[in-house]
């Protein structure tokens, strides 16, 4: 079977900057595939060259097999998006918004009543069909989004931040949504993120994607267990001594970071008051202990060095420095 | 011809909707009318309508409403720009090409609909329309003045980047191509050095047509004031289709 999604070598550059830096990728039929990386890191970029909106500097990049750059219509039939920030009419109704977007795709009428009738029904806004956008709430707006996107059937649905800005009830009903949309359509899912947690989620295979590069590429679980067993974290401000005292054949790597000592190693539980008491025969103080299993926050720290909100502030500098230079 | 269909649809749709715009900009040449009209009427002579201000400023005034209201509708595809909605057509299956002529004929319809409240207003305060065929030309060039106009505003739209400039392109570009176009008066009573830039103001041509059609006078042969907004017409569609293709968002 062809893969849904194909990318060989993908590169975009805005003068100077390399947004998207020689990526590639395959993604299954039916597969949920997140790119979770910071803000900046390339994901929306790579989100528009699939979906035909950008034209990629170098390399080539196919959606169930037809060629983005020279199969654009092709491409644009069998994908739908729900673009990052909202794209409704808000002067229409939720029933309007849905029926010129089924207009556009040139679905004839009967059938698109009747699609748009069970898409609001599925995402539970048939008794809304006929209010003004206008009137609704951030998570109404996504779902309306999805159903919308959903429409002409596409094979490939692409959600850029689906998430983004909504409170943790309406992202969890969300994540529902989803999951249950990916198994029950056996529509293969590409979406974007900067939560871990949603990522965790939802994927079947995660790429970490900074700087424009891939920088890991696997199941959630495969990622997290590469990292080597649990975490023990240390807060002292010693942590040099603290780090030379530690070196036993059980742990498997320690890392440093700001103030803090992160021990991988395998059943935590048991080595854990042998780390203290080691760490106490030093004197040197210690402000917190805690233990917990890999999450793809740790994966991230382990692979850039940084935390995804760290390295988030760098992101936006990158922009906002980019943008005064294309001003200029 | 779905797709165009569909944009101008939502054109429609929309402008049914905005109930506070259609009286906005009816507003402004009912005022001129009533002000104007009713303040210059006794003191100006206009050639070949004798006295009778008013009957001059009537078609004046249903051009200017086409004008502001056919620009406006151009422009406000920075609107769907920002709202995110342009995305939305942009990246469906179909030509820049539809969506571009989807929205003129759109926003020819609303300005057309608005010209036609004005006239229909006009009557109430002294429009005499001469005859049903003049009735139908001036609406021919209602048309025609509103698709070069929503061309024209789709054309700066796809170059702006937000509505910060759109008061400078209302003050420096639409209200010098109305207060030329002799809407306000007749062109043959300007001094010299001021009538050839009258004569290259496209709008001109189609007052003189409107004037034509709803009084059965004007000082610019009709079928010269077709070609010339025609014209007019069909260069502003291909330049505003041109800009649009180039449209990145």
């Amino acid at each position: 079977m062809t893969p849904a999604i194909q990318v060989h070598e993908l590169t975009k550059k805005y003068g100077n900057l390399v947004a998207v830096d020689n990526i590639s990728f395959e993604i299954k039929q039916g597969e949920i595939f997140g790119l979770l990386g910071p803000n900046g890191a390339g994901k929306t970029t790579t989100l528009s060259m699939l979906s035909t909106m950008q034209k990629p500097t170098s390399g080539t990049a196919t959606v169930q097999g037809k060629d983005v750059e020279k199969n654009e219509d092709e491409v644009r039939k069998a994908i739908g998006i729900v673009f990052q920030d909202q794209s409704l009419d808000e002067e229409l109704t939720a029933g309007e918004n849905m029926d010129f977007h089924g207009r556009l795709y040139r679905i004839p009428p009967d059938e698109r009543n009747q699609r748009i009738d069970s898409l609001l029904r599925l995402v539970e806004l048939y008794d809304r069909k006929k209010d003004i956008v206008k009137t609704f709430s951030g998570g109404m707006r996504r779902r309306l989004e999805i159903a919308r996107g959903l429409l002409h059937h596409p094979s490939v649905l692409f959600l850029d931040e689906p998430t983004l800005g909504l409170d943790p009830q309406t992202r969890n009903h969300l994540w529902q949504y989803i999951a249950d949309l990916s198994k029950e359509k056996h529509i293969t899912i590409i979406l974007t993120t900067h939560y871990m947690e949603e990522a965790d989620r939802l994927c079947d295979r995660i790429a970490i994607i900074d700087h424009g590069s891939i920088i890991a590429l696997d199941t959630p679980q495969n990622l997290k267990n590469g990292i080597g067993g649990d975490i023990i974290t240390i807060q002292t401000p010693d942590f040099n001594t603290a780090t030379e005292v530690l070196s036993e054949p059980w742990i498997h790597r320690i890392e440093t970071h700001n103030d803090e000592i992160r021990i991988f190693l395998m059943n935590a539980e048991q080595h854990i008051s042998d780390i203290i008491t080691r760490v106490n025969q030093q004197n040197i103080t210690i402000h917190s202990v805690s233990i917990h299993k890999p999450t793809l926050e740790d994966v991230f720290l382990s692979f850039t060095g940084k935390t995804i909100r760290e390295q988030e502030i760098n992101g936006k500098e990158m922009m906002r420095m980019h943008m005064r230079r294309g001003k200029r | 011809m779905d797709i165009i269909y569909t944009i101008w649809l939502r054109s429609m749709i929309r402008y049914i909707r905005s109930k506070s715009r259609i009286v906005g900009s009816i507003s402004m040449p009912l005022f001129f009318l009533l002000f104007l009209g009713f303040g210059l009427n006794s003191v100006v002579r206009i050639p070949g309508l004798g006295e009778n201000y008013i009957q001059f400023l009537i078609p004046g005034m249903v051009a200017m409403s086409v004008l502001f209201t056919s620009v406006f509708s151009g422009i406000q595809i920075i609107w769907d720009k920002q709202f995110g909605f342009l995305k939305e057509t942009l990246v469906a299956p179909v030509t820049r090409m539809e969506i571009m002529l989807g929205q003129t004929f759109g926003g020819a319809t609303t300005a057309l609909i608005q010209g036609i409240i004005i006239m229909v207003i006009s009557l109430f305060v002294g429009l005499q329309v001469q005859s049903v065929i003049g009735f139908f030309i001036a609406l021919g060039f209602m048309v025609l003045i509103g698709i070069s106009f929503t061309a024209f505003g789709i054309a700066i739209a796809s170059r702006m980047e937000d509505m910060t400039g759109f008061q400078l392109i209302m003050n420096f570009v639409v209200f010098p191509i109305f207060g030329l176009s002799g809407a306000l008066f007749p062109i043959s009573s300007l001094p010299s050095w001021i009538a050839p830039v009258t004569m290259i103001d496209p709008l001109t041509y189609g007052v003189e047509g409107i004037r034509y059609g709803l009084t059965g006078v004007s000082q610019i042969n009709p079928v010269l004031s077709f070609m010339v907004i025609g014209g007019f017409a069909c260069i502003m569609t291909i330049i505003g289709a041109f800009l649009f293709r180039k449209i990145s968002i």
